[in-house]
């Protein structure tokens, strides 16, 4: 007998041809159902993998027809896995095999109507627009960019795909979590009153933390090593808060209707031996909303300290806590607690993703996920430069941190590691 | 423009695809007998308090004695499953076993190692065996660590921790089997409960749904079981070694001795005694509960981690310690029994 806890509902979709799957514009594999829908995956790591696992079960015309990496290991690995958990629901065939750094381009040309954008986020922007320019529906993980052009050129994308009726949903997952929305839900409905603060936590040991220089196989270009180790280099991963603790910025933005912040002063630092990283260990971040409101993020990830990954609200006639024991609860004058059956949030989005594309009524998370993701890149500037930063500052800065030309070969030219009062913000 | 030089991130996945190499965990494995049967055996039937060397968590193994016990349940009891009949009997050697479950305390010891004062290189041997990877989140979900019961770890990483703790001190701990489990839990008994059928008493014995304010509780804050066991019932439910099987009743012999069902695939698992979110009919000493794919439905790769399992925050174990030191064949198939890899 199982212990019936979690509980994935199965989402099943409209069968009827009355479905009105017919519209113009549509592209015309899509009409009607149980068509085929082509999948390409870009980055077959284990996120993408998982990712790709749950659009096959999403859609009962799924199919994965193309892949594209920089790893042929890789990508052997996540076909022979896929193969176990999907069946004939993959036909990649060896001439859909892309690899390189430009295989991304190939995948899309090859004849694929949904992509999934796994890889590294400081790539994000550049494939996502590729998707968006050829006409694809596209999965698109987080974060969504690593620096503000590229959050700039997502938010112009966003445009592109409402423009052509294009389904984009992103990979905060907690959007799609059954037991996260009905928590927002109450209180956005007034469970709590009026939010007065927002204390979030994302307290942890090192993700992928970087192998010494001697563990660095000779020969090896440093473009290849830093791809290999991309966690520790802000370029490619953003720092700990726009990879991992974007999560927590997420649910605060969500929080405030995705209503942007005044300004963010921020603390942070590196504190254990980087190994040629330039990445953070621990930021604090606290951000101003209008009326005086006010976020605090705290994200750390350094072994042997305190861990915890939390969600605190503050509202004028209660409180919410998420992630303290199993299930989150709302105290104070509405008293709540979650009481349904917790969901596979992950699957969640593919079935959100491509039930939107059947129904000729595509999601478009594409703003929002911007937002969320320049308030972490908001506040890793002020940690960084140790100054406050205005939105309007954040959102129209020119760093560049992710080259978009970057072909592999071009040295890359990676900052030092970052000392507030001293780095000068751009 | 074209990258010249593709990776191999053969490196970069072996963290995760690295669970068992047969021939050198064998070799782990002889090695490690040798030093068991080495070390001085504590007195036959006799409790005994055990330290982690190198630290200062200690550990109570009590014991249980040899016997012959009806498992399963009578076709009468309340609130029972199908999976737990026909009832029949079973054979047991004499074991130790842990009072309490196993703590973040000792089980952190054996997640980071430099907090279990491990020095690379010292040991050889139990730098061989497997330890879990870091993980994304903090385990424990804000439940509480020093002193409440370890959370959140797979089957395997179960296993591993009963081999990790067997080369630290020297002896042989395992997991227990579904039939040793049930034998220490109905300690002599025949009802459902040890103190009887009646569920109305078990507030007494056991952190359950009706008392536990949503989480567990340190371990050893409810009354002992006749032979001195603490939270059989409740707080956590606790990994057997077993393999599920539905049939495993239906097929037994007229007499089992020392049964226990090797796994063929990654699921499902036996636990045992229900836990703090469970009403009393699922902490009868008979109730059987799978291990489902479902308890990593948080965990976003794939493969997902063979170490934790994202959505158990209901599931822990306790360790026995066989009197008889089995051979090394034995000890490899305990140890490694069952592996949760998905797909």
């Amino acid at each position: 007998m199982s212990h019936p806890t979690v509980v994935s509902p199965r989402r099943t979709f409209l069968k009827t041809g009355a479905a009105s799957a017919l519209a113009a514009g549509m592209p015309a594999i899509l009409r009607g159902q149980a068509q085929p829908v082509r999948i390409g995956l870009v980055g077959c790591g284990g996120r993408g993998t998982g990712a790709a696992s749950q659009a096959l079960k999403a859609d009962d015309g799924s199919r994965l027809v193309a892949v594209a990496d920089i790893s042929r290991t890789q990508v052997d690995d996540s076909l022979a896995r896929l193969a176990r958990a999907a069946g004939d629901k993959v036909q990649v065939k060896e001439t859909n095999i892309f690899l390189g750094l430009d295989a991304y381009k190939k995948l899309i040309a090859s004849g694929v109507d949904v992509v999934l954008l796994a890889t590294p986020p400081g790539f994000r922007p550049l494939h996502l627009r590729a998707a968006i320019e050829a006409g694809k529906h596209v999965f698109c993980e987080k974060p969504i960019s690593v620096d503000a052009p590229g959050v700039r050129s997502v938010m112009e994308t966003a445009r592109m795909a409402k423009e052509k009726n294009l389904a984009l949903v992103a990979g905060f997952c907690w959007r799609y979590s059954t037991h996260i929305r009905e928590t927002f839900e109450q209180v956005h409905s007034g469970a709590i009153g009026n939010i007065a603060a927002y204390y979030a936590t994302y307290y942890t040991s090192p993700v992928k933390p970087m192998p010494p220089a001697s563990q660095r196989p000779p020969g090896i270009s440093d473009n290849e090593w830093m791809l290999r180790n991309w966690y520790n280099f802000n370029w490619l991963c953003g720092d700990g808060l726009v990879e991992q603790a974007i999560h927590s910025a997420d649910k605060i933005a969500w929080a405030m209707h995705d209503q942007p912040p005044v300004s963010c002063v921020a603390v942070g630092g590196r504190q254990i031996p980087a190994e040629g990283g330039n990445i953070f260990d621990h930021f604090e971040v606290n951000y101003l909303y209008p009326n005086n409101v006010r976020a605090f993020l705290g994200c750390r990830q350094i072994e042997g300290c305190y861990n915890e990954n939390s969600d605190y609200i503050l509202g004028s006639s209660g409180a919410v806590t998420i992630g303290r024991g199993p299930l989150p609860r709302i105290e104070g004058s509405k008293p709540w607690t979650f009481t349904g059956q917790k969901n596979d949030m992950y699957q969640a989005e593919h079935d959100a993703l491509f039930a939107s594309i059947r129904r000729n009524e595509p999601i478009n998370d594409g703003i929002w996920m911007a937002t969320s993701t320049m308030l972490g890149i908001m506040g890793r500037m002020a940690a960084y430069t140790g100054q406050k930063i205005t939105w309007e500052q954040a959102m129209n800065s020119q760093e560049v941190l992710f080259p978009m030309d970057f072909d592999g070969e071009r040295p890359v030219n990676v900052a030092p590691m970052a000392r507030p009062g001293k780095t000068k913000f751009a | 423009m074209r990258f010249a030089i593709l990776l191999l991130f053969a490196a970069v996945l072996c963290a995760q695809k690295g669970s068992i190499d047969p021939a050198k965990e064998r070799a782990t494995v002889e090695a490690l007998r040798k030093r068991i049967v080495a070390a001085p055996a504590p007195a036959t039937g006799k409790a005994y308090k055990q330290t982690i060397p190198a630290s200062d968590i200690s550990y109570e193994m009590l014991p249980i004695p040899a016997g012959e016990f009806t498992m399963g349940t009578p076709a009468s009891e309340a609130g029972r499953n199908a999976d737990e009949g026909p009832q029949h009997k079973v054979k047991l050697e004499a074991f130790w076993m842990g009072k309490l479950e196993v703590t973040w305390d000792e089980y952190r010891l054996f997640m980071f190692s430099q907090q279990a004062n491990e020095t690379p290189g010292a040991d050889a041997t139990l730098d061989a065996i497997s330890r879990p990877t870091r993980p994304y989140v903090e385990m424990s979900f804000g439940m509480g660590i020093n002193g409440y019961p370890a959370i959140s770890m797979t089957h395997h990483a179960a296993n591993k921790y009963a081999e990790w703790l067997s080369a630290k001190t020297g002896h042989f701990y395992r997991l227990p089997t579904e039939a040793e489990w049930e034998y220490a839990c109905r300690a002599g008994t025949t009802t459902a409960y040890p103190f009887g059928d009646d569920p109305a008493a078990i507030k007494n014995y056991a952190v359950f749904d009706a008392n536990s304010n949503g989480q567990y509780a340190q371990v050893g804050t409810k009354k002992p079981n006749p032979w001195g066991l603490q939270d059989m019932h409740g707080n956590v439910m606790e990994w057997t070694v077993d393999q599920y099987d539905a049939k495993t009743y239906a097929n037994a012999p007229a007499l089992s001795i020392m049964p226990w069902v090797p796994s063929k695939t990654p699921y499902p698992h036996v636990a045992r005694g229900g836990s703090w979110s469970d009403p009393p009919d699922k902490l009868r000493c008979g109730a059987r509960v799978s291990s489902d794919p479902s308890w990593k439905q948080q965990d976003p790769q794939l493969p997902k981690s063979i170490w934790y399992h994202t959505d158990a925050l209901f599931l822990g174990f306790r360790v026995v310690r066989p009197v008889k030191v089995p051979t090394a064949e034995e000890m490899y198939k305990y140890w490694n029994n069952g592996v949760e890899q998905e797909p």
